[in-house]
């Protein structure tokens, strides 16, 4: 057994549903089921070689989701946990599915995550009852946030804005690069709508100081993909992908009490996964950065370390973000333009990356080389983000 | 005061339950831990502080209720019960004990908000039972 998870496992299928604004008639384990089948059926592999299974329901809160999930696929695993790191879901299950293959406890770990919200949920929400008996929730609700995250992304980027002088215009930039990048794949929800930064500018504040473009529209979707240790991935049918180093860093729950809240908590997960692979920021050839409001792009950019602590803003003016940019960055559109359906959204961009490595991006893909990615994820409001670096086998 | 209130009013456990006695009677406190000193909101019963395995050491003091806006949003899209007070502010508030706090920032003009404003708490008696601590610029 090998003493880091450097290079030990490898992400070898990977399965997923297009984001849509509604499903009808679809529920979460089918969506789940159906974007596993992709992955299972990607990897070359039959349902009995699934030994091991981390499922996460998301917001479902079902108790039992991975037997809920065994009996609706018939995939019956020996060894199998759920995963509670919201938008990091993606990078936690590919760390914790390539602890298990190293440790013994499966050779095929089966991964995925999924929403599906019917009808505008931001609408669904804001009309249901705000119950102060949560816990947390008697110092925030009596005194009138909006729904969702939008008011807490809206007070990093207030700050970040009065700190630093990142304003719209300068977040704007990420949204029209992404859509870019959107309108060259077919499975992005905005692949027919081109974006200018006035678009961005101009459209309406969903939360002061963030526009509707700079922020992710809830989807329904799923996720899926497959790991297995790295000497059995390399007889299988697709160019692995090698995971070099990860890790995940936990700053708070609720974000108004502890922390300087324009510090993502990255930062110490991007450390501790840039020291594992043994590379550094620079060497990452394609970035693929959790994106569920521009300015979580910025913070995430400056506390991994691509630049200093405040110059995001300026970082992706001086930088081509597109697919065929000097610095590629979500180039599969982004959570912004691709779509989030809940966690299955950060998991699409642990996909992109794998697509990207193998140089299936199709329209998409990088021209450039694609040995060395680095991966971002982010739950609740800076509470818990994770840092993945995966690549092929030219950077083992 | 309104004829009925029908904004979420804050469910007291046993842990928060004091902080609301006080707001009643007008003052704003926070824990802090009589064994290493760290300043804690919100209301708990173990201590979070570097190194301290305190139970049950958090004690109750009375905040100056002076402070400094750490952030805030101006609110367009609320929960339904908020509709007719848009345009509003939603902040978090630095003590100058150190501790923070999400409020409202208020008797203002949303526009003139700022990081880093120097502000102090204001008493809203919404209910019989309940007063939410505000702030206003002092």
């Amino acid at each position: 057994m090998p003493d880091t998870l450097r290079g030990a496992a490898a992400i070898v299928g990977i399965g997923e549903l297009k984001p849509e604004r509604s499903r009808p008639g679809r529920d979460v384990p089918s969506l789940i089921a159906e974007a596993a089948y992709l992955a299972i059926q990607d990897a070359g592999l039959s349902k009995r070689d699934i030994d091991g299974m981390v499922m996460d329901g998301g917001m479902e809160g079902v108790s039992g989701f991975n037997p809920m999930m065994a009996e609706h696929m018939g995939i019956f695993p020996t060894f199998a946990t759920g995963c509670d790191a919201q938008g990091a879901a993606g990078i936690t299950m590919a760390l914790q599915a390539a602890s298990y293959v190293n440790a013994g406890l499966a050779t095929f770990v089966l991964c995925g995550m999924g929403a599906a919200i019917q009808g505008n949920p931001s609408r669904r929400q804001s009309r249901g009852p705000a119950r102060t008996e949560t816990w947390g929730e008697e110092f925030r609700l009596p005194y009138g946030p909006g729904s969702g995250a939008n008011d807490n992304y809206a007070m990093i980027a207030r700050r970040h804005e009065e700190l630093y002088g990142t304003t719209v215009e300068k977040r704007a930039k990420i949204a029209v690069d992404l859509r870019y990048n959107a309108n060259h794949n077919p499975m992005a929800i905005f692949h027919d709508t081109p974006i200018i930064k006035e678009d961005v500018i101009n459209s309406r504040i969903v939360a002061d100081p963030l526009h509707l473009l700079e922020c992710v529209m809830p989807c329904c979707g799923a996720a899926s993909f497959i790991v297995t240790r790295a000497d059995i991935a390399r007889s299988m049918r697709h160019k692995p992908a090698y995971i070099l180093g990860g890790a995940l860093g936990i700053a708070r729950s609720n974000l108004q009490y502890v922390g300087e809240i324009t510090i993502a908590p990255i930062d110490r997960a991007a450390r501790k996964a840039f020291a594992m692979a043994g590379y550094g920021p620079s060497d990452m050839q394609v970035l693929e950065i959790y994106d569920s409001f521009t300015i979580t792009v910025i913070c995430e950019l400056e506390d991994s370390g691509f630049c200093g602590k405040g110059e995001g803003g300026d970082w992706v003016q001086e930088h081509d973000l597109t697919f065929k940019g000097d610095k590629p960055l979500n180039t599969h559109g982004g959570q912004l333009s691709y779509g989030q359906a809940s966690t299955a959204g950060g998991c699409a961009q642990v996909t992109e990356a794998v697509r990207q490595i193998r140089r299936d991006g199709g329209e998409h893909q990088v021209p450039g080389p694609t040995d060395l990615v680095y991966v971002t994820g982010s739950g609740g409001s800076f509470s818990q983000q994770g840092s993945l670096i995966l690549g092929s086998e030219a950077a083992l | 005061m309104e004829a009925e209130y029908k904004k979420p009013l804050p469910t007291p456990s046993a842990n928060s339950q004091p902080f609301w006695d006080a707001t009643k009677e007008h003052r704003l406190m926070f824990q802090r831990c009589s064994r290493c000193g760290t300043r804690v909101f919100y209301p708990r019963d173990i201590c979070p502080g570097p190194n301290c395995f305190g139970v049950g050491t958090l004690e109750w003091v009375e905040s100056t209720g002076k402070g400094r806006v750490y952030s805030y949003t101006i609110t367009n899209n609320p929960h339904p019960a908020f509709v007719d007070d848009v345009p509003y502010v939603l902040g978090i508030v630095e003590m100058d004990e150190g501790w923070r706090m999400m409020t409202n920032i208020v008797n203002i003009d949303p526009k003139e908000v700022r990081v880093g404003m120097r502000v102090g708490v204001v008493f809203d008696d919404v209910t019989p039972e309940f007063t939410l601590p505000k702030f206003q610029p002092v």
